[in-house]
């Protein structure tokens, strides 16, 4: 362990593109034109369906609204951080340092909606 | 001298963490955990001051003047932000596609259509050019709100959405100026698969302002 860190520690520049262990050179194996083409054609789709439902007046006053465009938001957030992002193919520490503030925030979030009277838990 | 100090005191001129991940990509991600911290405090700011402003204008419902007898419209513009947010989707895909085309630099390019996708300088291009056109979508916006009578100080409305949106824009200014010195540095020397981290850094960021848009157009822009 120790060896394999002191042999890495002393790359010179110009071996910073084939520095990554094995392990680490497996997991930027990132994905090409073919899916990324596809992933922005789903993003367009959604907000163009994000979008026809904010003008759906049956749809945008019905309970269901709000609910599907978080889920809707959620999704391309999701898309956006896994394949653009590549957190899907990336090292899992990367992954544990994005989500774990994120995490942290919306609870903070959803606990200061609470605070201040913006959600609601009906008690019996 | 120990050898603690000697390895410290030699010049060094790697980046590597333990688990052979570089610092500096281990910093990014660090650094964009903090902002998500910072852009749901400004979220939930606007959430918070929601539908609680005494005046208008309002976001979705039109607003009368009681003193004035004025008629303010709803003044959020669906259209004209979702083509801004479609510019930052596509602004996405050219970013990968530019990141993509520095790591397959010193590959083969046999048909047009590689060396299209193969041409860094295109892409980043595209991807400032995006982030550009949002920023003008952007100023159109502010600008437009301003003469409509809404300004950062007319009532809690304005307050956090002019904050929120504002440090959205400058984050967008932000990248596009890290992207123009990208664009620098592949004209002054070539941006070559070894720089491919500088890019990919730089792609972590945009994406970031681009999820974070995302966001900001549900909660802000659709929902009532």
């Amino acid at each position: 362990m120790m060896d394999s860190h002191a042999s890495m520690t002393n790359l010179p520049d110009s071996a910073e593109g084939q520095a990554h262990t094995p392990r680490a050179e497996e997991e930027h194996a990132h994905p090409d034109w073919s899916i990324y083409w596809k992933v922005a054609l789903i993003l367009t789709l959604i907000t163009v369906g994000e979008v026809w439902a904010f003008y759906l007046p049956s749809f945008a006053a019905s309970r269901g609204f709000v609910p599907t465009l978080l889920f809707l938001s959620g999704l391309k957030f999701t898309i956006v951080v896994m394949f653009y992002m590549h957190l899907k193919y990336d090292h899992r520490l990367f992954r544990v340092l994005f989500t774990g503030p994120l995490l942290v925030a919306s609870i903070t979030l959803i606990g200061l909606l609470f605070l201040f009277g913006h959600l609601h838990i009906k008690i019996m | 001298m120990p050898a603690s100090v000697a390895h410290t005191s030699a010049p060094t001129s790697h980046h590597y963490t333990t688990l052979g991940l570089d610092s500096r990509k281990v910093a990014i991600w660090a650094f964009i955990g903090s902002e998500c911290m910072l852009f749901v405090s400004l979220i939930s700011t606007y959430l918070i001051y929601k539908g609680r402003s005494i005046v208008g204008p309002f976001p979705h419902e039109t607003w009368t003047d009681p003193a004035t007898g004025h008629v303010f419209k709803p003044i959020l513009n669906i259209p004209v932000t979702s083509a801004s947010t479609f510019v930052l989707l596509m602004s996405s895909l050219f970013m990968v596609l530019a990141l993509a085309a520095v790591q397959n630099k010193e590959k083969p390019k046999h048909t047009r259509g590689e060396r299209v996708l193969g041409n860094s300088k295109l892409w980043l291009w595209m991807t400032a050019i995006a982030g550009a056109t949002f920023l003008g979508f952007q100023a159109f916006e502010f600008t437009s709100f301003v003469h409509e009578g809404l300004s950062i100080r007319t009532n809690l409305f304005g307050s956090s959405f002019f904050t929120l949106t504002g440090f959205h824009g400058a984050h967008v200014t932000a990248g596009v100026i890290w992207l123009v010195t990208l664009l620098a540095i592949d004209y002054r020397r070539g941006l070559g698969s070894k720089d491919s981290l500088l890019v990919d850094i730089a792609a972590l960021y945009w994406h970031f302002v681009d999820v974070i848009w995302i966001v900001i157009f549900t909660l802000v822009y659709l929902i009532k």
